[in-house]
């Protein structure tokens, strides 16, 4: 298997620039978690013109709703839920400086073109992989919405967290080439 | 009549509803790991392999091997001498899974209604399948289930003369559709037959059969052969990322059908297949 590149957060143009699709990553930094419920109250925010729960600029959001910690535990399992519905809010959160997210599953053409507008990036971590994806999240800080449960904003402090690049600014999509590549007609 | 308690039925469920969680079924763990050695994209093989750890991990450390810890499906099966004393049948497996997800640390994911969507806080009400059968002892399964999967699942009622291509056609093309959203590699779980609601029973139930297992009709088991074959053939892969392992297994369970129908539901199940039964 390839070498894993290792990056870290906040992302640059560069460090974005430099991935492309099936490339094997470990983050290390600080990343922030939301799915549908929060992302549809930042995008309503950005649309009263206010501002949003944490700095978006050079940031990623994980799109995630872990499961309660037990106790002494940091967090609970937390392995990414589907990434297509953010189709609707993730170009709006690009557009406000967001560099990346994390998810599973393919993202529509609307994030495709924005990605490589904006140079930014989507990963994905591997879905159910829950326990083991938990293993890197050293520090989780609730930032918003406590009353969305398991949808609340959080930041975490992760350290190699394990993600593979979907869809890169360069245009490549992991979902048409790699499938592409191994369907057998 | 054998006297069964509510309290009985509550310890149960409580117990099942965790183990499904943390312990993946050792015939879903050994179908990855066959189907590891053959996979040819080797970001494929990566995923396979933290899928067996991830299950591992969550085994070892009583961790759920998902976060999405589902919505909390049972079949019951209740046996025709038994007599539930003590309280409410029902309200008993809705507090086993109530205590269940609250001491387990399972993740909350059902809302009261759809559309307000507000969350019940306790992963209740289950959905509770119950069937009648003879003797004095009570089944319960519990198989929970995950969004990302089941929102991929889909029935339609063809017509009669789409006979057995229009099967294939509607499931193949429902596998391509789902891409990487149910977490492949999956379990395809197809009814055929029966009424519009009996056949989307029937594909799920068709997700409870142990991995390998096939249909007792030779045509059937033939028929769920052709469809692996054909649906790791379409190289979506682990994840959707591109490979040879789409699916671990096909199921398909049938029922009589009407002289005007021809339904086939396709319920998809993500390599999370978790289910857990006890005999009371
Ligand atoms: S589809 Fe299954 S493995 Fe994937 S996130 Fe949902 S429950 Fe977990």
């Amino acid at each position: 298997m390839s070498e894993k590149k290792k990056i870290n957060t906040p992302l640059t143009d560069d460090i974005v620039a430099g991935l492309k699709i099936g490339d094997e990553v470990l983050i290390t930094g600080n990343i922030y978690t939301a799915r549908d419920a929060a992302h549809k109250r930042m995008v309503d925010l950005l649309d009263k013109g206010e501002k949003l729960p944490f700095e978006p600029k050079g940031q990623m959001i994980y799109f995630v709703g872990p499961s309660p910690a037990k106790p002494g535990k940091v967090i609970g399992s937390a392995g990414p839920t589907t990434s297509y519905r953010m189709n609707a809010y993730s170009p709006r959160m690009i557009e406000v400086g967001l560099k990346g997210m994390i998810g599973k599953g393919e993202m529509g053409p609307e994030v495709a073109a924005k990605l490589k507008e904006k140079t930014a990036v989507y990963f994905v971590a591997v879905g159910g992989a829950a326990a083991l994806i938990a293993k890197s999240i050293t520090g989780n800080e609730l930032i918003a919405y406590e009353e969305l449960g398991a949808e609340a904003i959080r930041k975490l402090t992760v350290k190699d967290f394990p993600a593979i690049v979907a869809m890169d600014c360069h245009g490549g999509n992991i979902y048409k080439e790699g499938i592409a590549k191994y369907e057998k007609k | 009549m054998r006297q069964i308690i509510t309290d009985t039925i509550i310890q149960a469920v409580r117990k099942i509803s965790m183990e499904a969680a943390y312990d993946l079924g050792e015939d879903v763990v050994h179908a990855i790991e066959e189907f590891k050695k053959r996979e040819e994209s080797p970001v494929g093989k990566g995923i396979l392999d933290q899928v067996l750890e991830n299950a591992k991990i969550a085994r070892n450390e009583q961790a759920p091997m998902c976060q999405d810890t589902g919505f909390a499906v049972l079949f019951v099966e209740l046996g025709q001498e038994v007599q539930i004393t003590g309280g409410d049948f029902y309200a008993a497996i809705n507090e086993g899974v109530r205590q269940g997800y609250k001491d387990g640390y399972l993740r909350k994911s059902i809302l009261g209604d759809p559309l307000e969507r507000k969350n019940t806080g306790d992963n209740t009400p289950a959905v509770i399948h119950t069937e009648i059968v003879p003797g004095d002892k009570i089944k319960i399964t519990i198989a929970p289930k995950g969004g990302g999967s089941e929102n991929m699942s889909e029935i339609k009622m063809l017509k009669p003369s789409e006979g057995l291509q229009g099967i294939k056609d509607f499931v193949i093309d429902r596998v391509r559709r789902s891409g990487g959203n149910p977490c492949p590699p999956v379990i395809v779980g197809i009814g055929i037959g029966g009424t519009f609601e009996k056949c989307a029973m029937l594909a799920k139930k068709a997700l409870l059969r142990e991995i390998g297992h096939r249909h007792p009709n030779k045509f059937y088991a033939d028929l769920e052969v052709e469809l692996l074959g054909k649906i790791n053939r379409l190289g979506i892969g682990p994840q959707g990322l591109g490979g040879t392992t789409t699916a671990l297994d096909v199921h398909i369970e049938v029922h009589p059908c009407h002289i005007a129908s021809l339904p086939v539901a396709v319920n998809m199940q993500c390599h999370a297949a978790r289910h857990k039964e006890v005999i009371l």
